[in-house]
């Protein structure tokens, strides 16, 4: 253990807590309906416009985990610090999501992330690299839509 | 449509209406598409195998997707998700069924809202529990 080479480098424990550059999106409708079909959520407050009027929300709503979509892949890409883990394969280790407002088509959502812990472990893929990342959502009345922890594993492919 | 579910009969230990799911190979690609997770383990079967998998599986978050239908479903349109928690702790191959399951192990007023959790899960149709989780909702009283 201890002649082994650390996964967490220097690098990468500077970057904790570091945030990224904000991306803006815009919620496109067709996005959404798209994204409910890919599921398979058919409940029409996704998809529907003319039943989604009708109820409370007025209008269309974006599914909970829709907001994963707006900003590609696993890991704060983004970010002024480098953040990369020495291993090419990566695997998804889990997620939590705190929600607070509806996502609706033609919001601005802003979103930051930043790395916010790492861990190291032997499992079943040998040595792995654990890193928590956490990603805030917010509206354009600069409001938190939602907040997300992503725990992400990284791992030699060899 | 889902139906309404109220607080008052709504207790702890209450099951959660399971939600099956059949994801296939073509689901995958589409998620992939609408996702834009385009990670070749999702849906190029030698890249899965040369990175030690054994074949092309699903997306985490894509049965994070089913977990948080398996709430949205319960609560209905008057309820309201406030935390979805869910671990991938073994991975779900395309082909078979997968289960999405729950059960309420609290409720309480916090803040005025009529809170219930619960711990859910992803099932494979073998019964192995691949993705464990947790979620908290609010659902309406019928008093009000």
């Amino acid at each position: 253990m201890s002649d082994k080479k650390s996964a967490i480098t220097k690098e990468l424990k500077d970057a904790i807590g570091i945030e990224s550059e904000p991306v803006t999106k815009e919620i496109e409708k067709g996005a959404i309906i798209k994204f409910a079909e890919a599921i398979g959520d058919t409940n029409p407050i996704y998809s529907d416009e003319e039943v989604a009027r009708n109820t409370k929300f007025g209008g269309i709503i974006a599914p909970p985990t829709f907001l994963r979509s707006i900003d590609g892949f696993l890991g704060p890409s983004t970010g002024k610090a480098k953040i990369e883990s020495p291993y090419s394969a990566v695997v998804d280790g889990g997620s939590e999501w705190e929600y607070f407002e509806e996502v609706r088509p033609g919001d601005l959502i802003t979103v930051t992330k930043y790395l916010s812990d790492l861990q190291e472990r032997d499992g079943k893929l040998g040595n792995m690299l654990i890193m928590i990342n956490e990603k805030k959502y917010v509206n354009q009345f600069n409001k938190i839509v939602a907040i997300q922890r992503t725990t992400s594993i990284s791992y030699d492919p060899k | 449509m889902t139906i309404q579910n109220y607080y008052e009969d709504i207790n702890i230990g209450d099951n959660i209406p399971t939600l099956q799911k059949d994801p296939t190979t073509q689901q995958l690609v589409k998620y992939a598409g609408a996702s834009g997770d385009y990670y070749q383990i999702h849906y190029d079967k030698s890249f899965a195998l040369s990175n030690n998998l054994p074949d092309v599986i699903l997306h985490g978050a894509l049965k994070n997707a089913f977990l948080g239908q398996l709430m949205t479903d319960f609560m209905g349109l008057e309820g309201k998700l406030k935390r979805l928690t869910v671990q991938y702790r073994a991975m779900d191959i395309p082909g078979t069924p997968v289960f999405a399951k729950g059960n309420v192990t609290k409720k309480y007023v916090e803040n005025g809202e009529n809170i219930i959790e619960c711990d859910i899960r992803l099932e494979t149709h073998e019964g192995e529990v691949t993705t464990p989780g947790s979620a908290k909702i609010s659902l309406p009283s019928k008093s009000l």
